[in-house]
C-alpha cells in the first residue's frame, strides 16, 4: 500500500546497530565485584612476585670492574692507553660452585649507545651486504663515511667504528692455568645473524672489501675479525652483531661468551680464576667503566630483584585497597545497592 | 578552533563577495549627473525601472551594479582550485602544525626523521580533503547549473511578448509572468494577477517549511488592474531597500511619472523559491535577483557552536603544548650541559657547534621527535566520532514520530555531548508541553457564560481516542508534512542543497490531489467539530426566528452576533474549499432570496448595534417605533415561509460525526420565553426599538442589494488555513454557530450569518498580530449597518485594559459594559484556572469622520518607507482604544503525551526545569500541575508586584521564607516537596534588572522549578542569558514558535519543536524534535552516552599520545 510506505519513509531502521543494541558487556563495578576482584588480583600478584623474587635471589652474579682506576689494579697500567696491545689480568676466587650454565658478559657504564646520532649513524644497506653501498655509504654515516673524502669505510658509521674490542680469556688456576673454554657461537640474535646482516656473496670475502677501508678505530678489517673461524667474519661476526644491537641504557652489559666444556657444564667449580684481558677500549675519557660479569640465568632471565618486588608491592596494595573498600562499604553502604 | 572557523568563514565571505558582487560604485560615466545625485541621495536604496521600458539608457546606468539572477554557490573554479583549496586547508590549525613540523624537518641541523617520509601523512590528508572538496564543489556546480537553467517566462523587448528564458538570464527590471505552481525565480514585486481581486497566493515551504498559503497583493493603485500589463508602458520607478536577508520586511515605494507615490511592503513581494498557488498568472517586476534575493541571502551554513568539552579540551591541549616545550627545553638544556662536560669524546660525532647552540638545535629536534605529544589528530577524530553520534541520534527509533513521519534533526553537528551536561532546561509551554492543537472549549458573551458541556464531553472522547485515531486524519496529515519535510531537513545544509530540493520539488510537482488538501494545518476533526452550546444556539437562532422581536434581549443578541462576527473575520485565515483545492472561494453569483428578512435584520442592527442611538429620547420615538414594530413583524412572518436559513447555518453539510440535535422549535420558544423573562427588568432597552424609518433607505443606497445577497457557495466543506491554531479554532467555533467565513479577498470577506445568508463584508484594514500589542484588529464596514467597525481580538490582559477606559458611568450603556466587563473577568479567571487559553473579543464603532482622520494616518504610515513599522504600530495603537468588550473565549490545548513523565525524569536527573510562557498565571500554574512540574506537596512562591522597590522586598522576603523553611526541614532534603517560584512578566522585568538579578537567581536556585508567565520573547531570552552567564551552567531552551527563537539562540543548546507554528524555531535551533517527550531520551540517554564516550576517548587519546611519544627514537 503506497500510503503506508509514505507514512514511514523516514522511519529509522530498527536494527541492532542503529539502535545501539549490539551485544555488549559493561561491568557494573559494584562492591560485590570489585572487592573480591581486588583480593584475587592482589593474591595473584603476590604469588607471582614471590616466585620472581625467589628466582631472582637464586641467580648468582659476579661483577668485576677492570677499568684500572685504582693504582692497585693490574689494569692500571693499561688504563692510560699509552701501551699498545696491553694485557692485564683480573683475579678472582670462587668459594662455592658457580652453578648452572654460566654466561660471560662485558659491561660498560656511562656509555650512551642510545644517543640518537649514535643510533642513526649506520648504513643498513651496507650491512645487509649490498656492495653498491660498500663504495657509496649513506650520508648518515658521516663523518665515518669516507676516509680522506674518497675511500669508503665498511662498515661505515659511528656505531660500527666504536665497536668494543677488548678480548678476554678465562683460566682456572688449579696448578697451572687451565683455560676455561668459551663458546662465542650463537650469542647474537637470530634475526640479526640470518636476516639483517649479510656478507656479500663474493668469495673470498676479502675481495668484496676491495677499494674500501676499515673503520678508523678498528685494528683489523672486518673480514679478519675472527681469525680462528672463517665463517665468523665480515659483517656477520657475532661480536659485531652483539655490539650493533644497541643498549637502551647508559649502563649496560653485553654477552661475550658462554662457558662450555665438560668440566664446566654444571657450573664453575670453586677455586681461583684469572681473566686475561687484552685492554684496548678507552673509557676513562668519558668517565666510563668497564666490567666483566659472570652470571647464570633462570626462566625469568638474568638477575632482577626489582620485578619481583614490584609485583609484591602492587599485589599487597591491591589487598590493602580491598580491605579499605570493604571498610568503606560496610560503613557507608548505599541503600540502593541492596 | 572557534577563531579559526570564524576566520575561515570570513575569508569565504570575502572571497565570494569579491567574486560575486561587482562593486556598486563602478557606474558608467555616461550616466547623467542628476542620476548620480539621486543615487547618492537615496543612500541605502536601490532604484528599479523596467528593463524594456522607454528609458533604456537610464536602465543601463541604474542597473549596472545589480546582480543578475545567475547564482553560483561553488567555492572554486578550475583555475583557482589548487591554490584556494590549499589556502583554505591551511587554515586548519592541525594542518599548519603538521606543515611546520615538516618544514622543520627540512632544516638539516634539526632533522630527526627522513624528510620525505614525514611529508607523507600531510600530503595524504591534504589530497583526501582536496578530493572531497572538489567533489562537493562539483556537486554544487551541477545544482547551480540545474537551477540557473530553469526556465521562466520573461518579457522580451525584441519580441514584444513573453518568451521562455533561463533563470540565469533574468535581470533586475525584467517582467516575469508566472503561472500556477511555478517557482518564483527572483524577488518580484507583484504588478498584476489574474485574480480579479488582485491577490496571489504563495507557498513558502521552500523557504521556511510552512505549508499554509500566504496571500500577496498587487501593488495598490495599479492603473491596469484588469487588463494584461504592458511592460512597455510601465514607466513607474521603484525605490526600495538594498538587498537584505529579512524575509518579513520589504519597504519601498513606486513612483509613477506623475510623481504619485505608492508604498510597497512585504505583501507586494514574491520571494524567490516560493511557489505560486491558486492563481493562474501573475506578472511582476524583478527587484532583487540571484544572490541578492532574500532567499539566497538567508542561506547560511550550519551553525557553529563550541561545546563545553571542546573548550576544556583546548585548555588541555594548551597544557600539552606547555609540557612539550618544557620537555624539549629540559632536553635541550641537559644536552648542552652534558656536552659541555665532555671534554674529548672519542665516539661522538664531532660537532662544531658550541654546547649552547647544540642545545638549541636539539630543542627543535625534540619538538619534531615529541610531536605526537600534542594530540592534533584528536580534533579530526572527535569530528568523526561526533558524526557517528549524530548518525545514531538521528537513527533512533524512539526519537521518531510516527504521525509526522519525522526524525530528530541535528542541525548543530558538534555539541552532542553538551546534551548530557544540561543543568537548566527552559521550556515554552504552548506547543512544547502542549500539543498546540487548539480546540474551542467554551466562551462567555456579554457577561453570560456558556459552558459547552457537550463540547467538553466531545473533547474528552477525542483525548481518549487519540492513540487509536492514527487512521484517517493522521495519514493525511503526514502526507502534507512529508512533502515539506524534504525541504526542512535539507534547508539546514548548504545553500546549494536547499536549492537542489527546490528544483526537485518543481519536478515532482503533481496536480494537487484532493486527499492532500482535505487535511490542512490545524484542521483535525478535534479542532473542527464543535458542539454548540444549546442555550447560546437558541439565543442566536433568535436572529432567524420568526418571533425574534418578541424576544426582548436584542441587546444581548447584537453582542452575540458581533461576537461571532469577530470570531469569523478577525483573523488572517485563508479559505479554500474541497472542490477547488486551495483556491479561494469565488464570490458566487447573487440571488435575491431572503431579501425581506434581511432588510429587517438590518434594521434591527441599526437599532441595537449602535450605542449612539440609545441617546435618543425614548418618548420622542415611541410612536414611530410602535408602528414600525408591527410592520417588521408582518414582513418577517412572510419571510419565515422561505426555507429557514438557520438550518444551513447551524448544521454545515458534510460534517461526518454525530452531534447533538438542534433544539426543536418548541425548545427554542421556551428559550426565548426564558430570556424574555430574564431581561424584562432592563426596560430601557426597549426604547432602542425607536428607530428612524429613514435609516433604511439610507443604507440601501450605499450598497446595492445585488452585492449584499449572495447564495451559499456550492462547496460546503470549507478548509481554513490559519497561521496559528488559535485562529483556526475560533473560526471553526464561529462556524459551528453558523457564522461561516466563506471567502476572503483583499478587500472583501464573505461571511454567512445565520438567518441572513452570505454577506459581503468590505474589509478596510487588517492590523496584524504582534507580540508587543498582543492583539490583532480588523477594520470592516459592517454589512448591515454600513458603519466602520473595528473588531479586536487579543490577550485578555491587554484587551481588558483597553476596555477599561471605555467604562464610565456617564455613558448610558456604561452600566451594561461595566457589568459585562466584571462578569467576563470572573469567567476569564475561571477559564485560566481550568487551564484554558483565553482570548478577549472587543469591538468599536467608528464615526465616519473619526475613521477618515485615522485613515489619513494609516495611509501615511503604509506609504512611508523610513520607519513604516513604527508608524503602523502607532496607528494601530491609536485605533484600538475605547473598545467595547463583547466576550471571551476559552480554548483548550491538550498536553502532549508523556510530558509529566519526561519532566519528572529530568528533575530526577537533577535538571532544573523552568517554564517560560506568555500565558496567564493561573493557566500556567494549571498546566504546571498537569505536567507534574508542580506537585501538590510543593510550596508555591508567587511573585507579583508593581514596582521595583516592592519587587526587591518581595524577593528578599521569599528568600528568607525559603531559607527558614529549609532550615526547618533540616539536613535531610525531602525529595517529595520543594519550592516552585511563579513570577509574572512585570515582576520579571524588575527582577531581571542589574541590581535585583542576584536576589532573583539566589531565590530560583532554591526552587525546583520556576514558572514565568506573561513573559515576552525578549524576557525569555534575558532569563536564559542571565542564568547561563551568572550561574555558569549549561542551559537548554526548547520551544516551537517564533517567540522562542531568541531564547533558543541564547541557550547553550537550543531545541526546536517542529510543531504547528511554522519553522522559525526549528531553523534557529541546534536540534529539532517533534515531541517534548523525546527530550528525555535525547538528554538522558544520548547526551549521557555522547559525553562519556567522547570524554573517555579524549582521555584515552591523551594517554595514548603520552605513551607513544617517548618510544619514537
Amino acid at each position: 500500500m503506497p500510503k503506508k510506505e509514505l507514512e514511514t519513509a523516514n522511519r529509522p531502521d530498527n536494527t541492532a546497530f542503529t539502535q545501539q543494541r549490539l551485544p555488549a558487556w559493561q561491568p557494573m563495578l559494584s562492591a560485590g565485584i570489585v572487592i573480591p576482584g581486588f583480593v584475587l588480583i592482589g593474591l595473584a600478584f603476590i604469588g607471582i612476585g614471590v616466585a620472581l623474587f625467589i628466582t631472582s635471589r637464586n641467580i648468582t652474579v659476579l661483577e668485576m670492574d677492570y677499568t684500572g682506576v685504582e693504582t692497585s689494579s693490574d689494569c692500571f697500567k693499561c688504563s692510560a692507553g699509552t701501551i699498545p696491545n696491553c694485557l692485564c689480568n683480573l683475579y678472582f676466587t670462587l668459594n662455592d660452585t658457580f652453578p648452572g650454565q654460566v654466561y660471560f658478559y662485558y659491561g660498560l657504564t656511562n656509555y650512551f649507545q642510545s644517543h640518537r646520532k649514535f643510533g642513526v649513524s649506520v648504513d643498513a644497506y651496507q650491512l645487509s651486504g649490498d656492495t653498491y653501498y660498500f663504495t657509496n655509504p649513506l650520508n648518515v654515516c658521516a663523518p665515518y663515511q669516507f676516509v680522506n673524502g674518497s675511500i669508503p669505510i665498511v662498515p661505515c658509521g659511528l656505531s660500527a667504528n666504536s665497536m668494543f674490542n677488548d678480548t678476554f680469556k678465562l683460566y682456572q688456576l688449579v696448578n697451572v692455568s687451565k683455560p676455561v673454554p668459551l663458546d662465542g657461537r650463537g650469542i647474537a640474535w637470530w634475526s640479526d645473524y640470518n636476516v639483517k646482516y649479510r656478507n656479500p656473496t663474493t668469495t673470498p670475502l676479502k675481495n668484496a672489501f676491495n677499494g674500501t677501508i676499515k673503520p678508523p678505530c678498528w685494528p683489523k678489517p672486518a673480514y679478519e675479525l675472527d681469525l680462528t673461524d672463517p665463517s665468523n667474519n665480515g659483517l656477520v661476526n657475532q661480536d659485531f652483531l652483539v655490539w650493533m644491537r644497541r643498549a637502551a641504557l647508559p649502563n649496560f652489559r653485553k654477552l661475550y661468551r658462554r662457558i662450555t666444556g665438560p668440566d664446566y657444564a654444571s657450573g664453575l667449580p670453586p677455586g681461583n680464576y684469572t681473566i686475561e684481558i687484552a685492554y684496548n677500549y678507552p673509557t676513562m675519557i668519558f668517565n666510563g667503566r668497564k666490567k666483566v660479569v659472570l652470571s647464570n640465568v633462570s626462566w625469568m632471565g638474568g638477575k632482577n630483584d626489582f620485578l619481583g618486588v614490584a609485583y609484591l608491592v602492587v599485589g599487597s596494595l591491591c589487598v590493602v585497597m580491598s580491605i579499605v573498600m570493604l571498610i568503606v562499604y560496610a560503613t557507608f553502604k548505599f541503600p540502593e545497592d541492596g | 578552533m572557534e577563531q579559526f572557523n570564524w576566520v575561515r568563514d570570513r575569508w569565504r565571505q570575502l572571497i565570494s563577495g569579491r567574486r560575486l558582487y561587482s562593486a556598486p560604485d563602478s557606474r558608467s560615466t555616461k550616466c547623467s549627473p542628476e542620476l548620480h545625485n539621486t543615487q547618492r541621495l537615496t543612500g541605502k536604496r536601490r532604484t528599479v525601472i523596467a528593463r524594456h521600458g522607454t528609458h533604456h539608457h537610464e536602465y543601463h546606468c541604474i542597473s549596472k551594479g545589480y546582480q543578475g539572477n545567475r547564482i553560483r554557490t561553488t567555492k572554486y573554479s578550475l583555475l583557482t582550485f589548487i591554490p584556494m583549496n590549499l589556502f583554505q586547508q591551511f587554515h586548519r590549525f592541525a594542518n599548519l602544525y603538521f606543515l611546520f613540523l615538516v618544514m622543520l624537518n627540512w632544516v638539516p641541523v634539526v632533522e630527526a626523521f627522513q624528510k620525505e617520509i614525514t611529508m607523507i601523512p600531510l600530503v595524504v590528508v591534504l589530497i583526501v580533503i582536496a578530493i572531497k572538496d572538489a567533489l562537493e564543489d562539483y556537486r554544487r556546480y551541477r545544482f547551480d547549473q540545474k537551477i540557473n537553467n530553469n526556465t521562466a517566462s520573461v518579457y522580451s523587448g525584441k519580441h514584444q511578448t513573453y518568451v521562455d528564458q533561463h533563470w540565469k538570464e533574468v535581470r533586475v527590471g525584467d517582467f516575469i509572468r508566472l503561472s500556477c505552481n511555478e517557482i518564483i525565480p527572483a524577488d518580484v514585486v507583484l504588478l498584476h494577477s489574474s485574480d480579479p481581486r488582485g491577490v496571489c497566493y504563495i507557498e513558502t515551504a521552500n523557504l521556511d517549511g510552512e505549508t499554509n498559503l500566504k496571500q500577496r497583493e498587487v501593488v495598490r493603485d495599479q492603473p491596469q488592474r484588469c487588463s494584461e500589463l504592458t511592460p512597455e508602458n510601465f514607466t513607474a520607478r521603484i525605490e526600495c531597500e538594498d538587498p537584505n536577508n529579512d524575509l518579513s520586511r520589504f519597504r519601498g515605494f513606486m513612483e509613477h511619472p506623475g510623481k504619485a507615490r505608492v508604498g510597497l511592503h512585504n505583501n507586494n513581494l514574491l520571494l524567490r523559491s516560493c511557489t505560486i498557488r491558486n492563481t493562474e498568472t501573475v506578472v511582476g517586476i524583478v527587484v532583487y535577483a540571484g544572490h541578492e534575493s532574500k532567499a539566497m541571502m538567508n542561506n547560511s551554513g550550519p551553525r557553529y557552536k563550541q561545546s563545553k568539552l571542546e573548550r576544556r579540551l583546548n585548555v588541555d591541549v594548551l597544557w600539552c603544548v606547555v609540557l612539550l616545550v618544557v620537555m624539549c627545553l629540559t632536553t635541550a638544556i641537559g644536552h648542552g650541559l652534558w656536552l659541555s662536560n665532555i671534554k674529548e669524546a672519542p665516539f661522538l660525532i664531532p660537532n662544531a657547534a658550541s654546547p649552547a647552540l647544540a642545545g638549541f638545535y636539539l630543542f627543535w629536534t625534540m619538538i619534531i621527535v615529541l610531536q605526537v605529544l600534542i594530540p592534533i589528530s584528536l580534533y579530526v577524530s572527535i569530528e568523526v566520532v561526533k558524526l557517528g553520534q549524530i548518525f545514531f541520534i538521528q537513527n533512533d527509533v524512539d526519537l521518531y514520530n510516527d504521525n509526522l513521519d519525522s526524525r530528530i534533526q541535528c542541525r548543530a553537528l558538534n555539541i552532542t555531548e553538551d546534551l548530557g551536561q544540561i543543568q537548566y532546561l527552559f521550556s515554552d509551554k504552548t506547543g512544547t508541553l502542549t500539543e498546540n492543537k487548539m480546540a474551542f472549549r467554551r466562551c462567555t458573551i456579554a457577561g453570560v457564560e456558556y459552558p459547552h458541556e457537550e463540547n467538553a464531553r466531545r473533547l474528552e472522547v477525542y483525548e481518549r481516542d487519540e492513540d487509536e485515531a492514527t487512521g484517517r486524519s493522521h495519514t493525511l496529515k503526514s502526507r502534507t508534512s512529508a512533502k515539506s519535510l524534504s525541504c526542512k531537513s535539507l534547508s539546514c545544509n548548504r545553500s546549494s542543497v536547499s536549492l537542489h530540493t527546490l528544483t526537485d520539488h518543481a519536478e515532482e510537482e503533481e496536480p494537487p490531489s484532493p486527499i492532500m488538501h482535505q487535511q490542512s494545518p490545524f484542521c483535525s476533526s478535534m479542532e473542527k467539530d464543535i458542539a454548540p452550546d444549546p442555550l447560546l444556539l437558541q439565543k442566536l437562532s433568535g436572529l432567524s426566528s420568526p418571533r425574534f422581536l418578541l424576544w426582548d434581549a436584542s441587546m444581548e443578541l447584537t453582542y452575540i452576533v458581533d461576537f461571532f462576527m469577530a470570531l469569523a473575520i478577525c483573523n488572517t485565515v485563508v479559505v479554500s474549499s474541497h472542490n477547488q483545492p486551495r483556491h479561494v472561494v469565488k464570490v458566487p453569483e447573487v440571488s435575491p432570496k431572503k431579501l425581506k428578512s434581511l432588510d429587517d435584520i438590518k434594521m434591527l442592527f441599526q437599532r441595537f448595534g449602535l450605542p449612539r442611538f440609545s441617546t435618543l429620547s425614548p418618548t420622542h420615538t415611541t410612536e414611530i417605533a410602535h408602528s414600525f414594530t408591527g410592520k417588521l413583524f408582518a414582513t418577517d412572518k412572510a419571510a419565515s415561509c422561505n426555507p429557514t436559513p438557520s438550518k444551513n447555518a447551524t448544521e454545515p453539510d458534510g460534517e461526518p460525526n454525530p452531534r447533538p440535535s438542534l433544539p426543536s422549535v418548541a425548545q427554542a420558544t421556551d428559550g426565548d420565553q426564558e430570556c424574555e423573562g430574564e431581561d424584562k427588568g432592563s426596560g430601557e432597552r426597549g426604547s432602542w426599538t425607536g428607530l428612524e424609518d429613514n435609516m433604511v433607505p439610507l443604507n440601501m443606497g450605499d450598497m446595492s442589494r445585488q452585492e449584499l445577497f449572495i447564495s451559499k457557495p456550492d462547496a460546503d466543506e470549507l478548509i481554513y488555513e490559519a497561521e496559528s491554531p488559535d485562529e483556526a479554532a475560533l473560526v471553526h467555533a464561529a462556524r459551528a454557530y453558523g457564522c461561516t467565513l466563506q471567502g476572503r479577498s483583499v478587500e472583501h470577506l464573505l461571511v454567512e450569518l445565520p438567518g441572513m445568508g452570505s454577506l459581503v463584508v468590505p474589509l478596510l484594514h487588517i492590523l496584524p498580530f504582534d507580540s508587543t500589542r498582543k492583539r490583532m484588529s480588523v477594520v470592516v464596514r459592517h454589512p448591515l449597518t454600513n458603519q466602520v467597525v473595528v473588531y479586536t481580538k487579543g490577550a485578555d490582559s491587554v484587551v481588558m485594559d483597553l476596555t477599561e477606559s471605555a467604562e464610565s458611568p456617564e455613558q448610558p450603556d456604561g452600566l451594561m459594559r461595566g457589568h459585562v466587563r466584571k462578569q467576563t473577568q470572573k469567567h476569564l479567571d475561571d477559564y485560566a484556572r481550568e487551564g484554558l487559553r483565553t482570548l478577549c473579543i472587543a469591538k468599536k464603532v467608528l464615526e465616519e469622520e473619526e475613521y477618515e482622520v485615522w485613515l489619513k494616518h494609516q495611509v501615511f504610515a503604509e506609504t512611508s518607507i523610513e520607519n513604516r513599522e513604527e508608524l503602523l504600530m502607532e496607528s494601530a495603537l491609536r485605533l484600538e482604544t475605547n473598545v467595547t468588550l463583547l466576550g471571551a473565549t476559552g480554548v483548550v490545548d491538550k498536553l502532549q503525551e508523556e510530558v509529566p513523565e519526561t519532566i519528572e525524569a529530568l528533575q530526577r536527573a537533577g535538571v532544573k526545569v523552568w517554564v517560560l510562557t506568555g500565558d496567564k498565571q493561573e493557566t500556567a500554574i494549571n498546566i504546571a500541575c498537569a505536567c507534574s512540574l508542580l506537585r501538590s506537596t510543593d510550596h508555591l512562591l508567587t511573585a507579583n508586584c508593581g514596582s521595583k522597590e516592592m519587587c526587591e522586598a518581595l524577593l528578599l522576603d521569599l528568600l528568607k521564607e525559603v531559607e527558614s523553611r529549609e532550615a526547618e526541614r533540616g539536613d535531610a532534603p525531602d525529595v517529595t516537596s520543594g519550592f516552585t517560584l511563579v513570577i509574572d512578566g512585570r515582576t520579571l522585568d524588575f527582577a531581571l534588572q542589574e541590581d535585583l538579578s542576584d536576589n532573583f537567581l539566589e531565590l530560583s536556585r532554591h526552587c525546583r522549578a520556576v514558572i514565568c508567565c506573561r513573559s515576552t520573547p525578549l524576557q525569555k531570552s534575558r532569563v536564559v542569558q542571565l542564568v547561563r552567564d551568572k550561574l555558569r551552567v549549561m542551559t537548554l531552551a526548547v520551544g516551537d514558535g517564533a517567540n522562542d527563537v531568541s531564547m533558543i539562540q541564547v541557550a547553550d543548546v537550543g531545541v526546536g519543536i517542529s510543531g504547528q507554528e511554522g519553522m522559525q524555531a526549528v531553523m534557529s535551533s541546534d536540534f529539532a524534535i517533534s515531541r517534548f517527550k523525546h527530550l528525555r531520551k535525547l538528554l538522558l540517554v544520548h547526551g549521557h552516552w555522547c559525553y562519556t564516550r567522547l570524554a573517555n576517548m579524549i582521555l584515552y587519546f591523551f594517554y595514548k599520545n603520552l605513551r607513544i611519544s617517548p618510544e619514537v627514537p
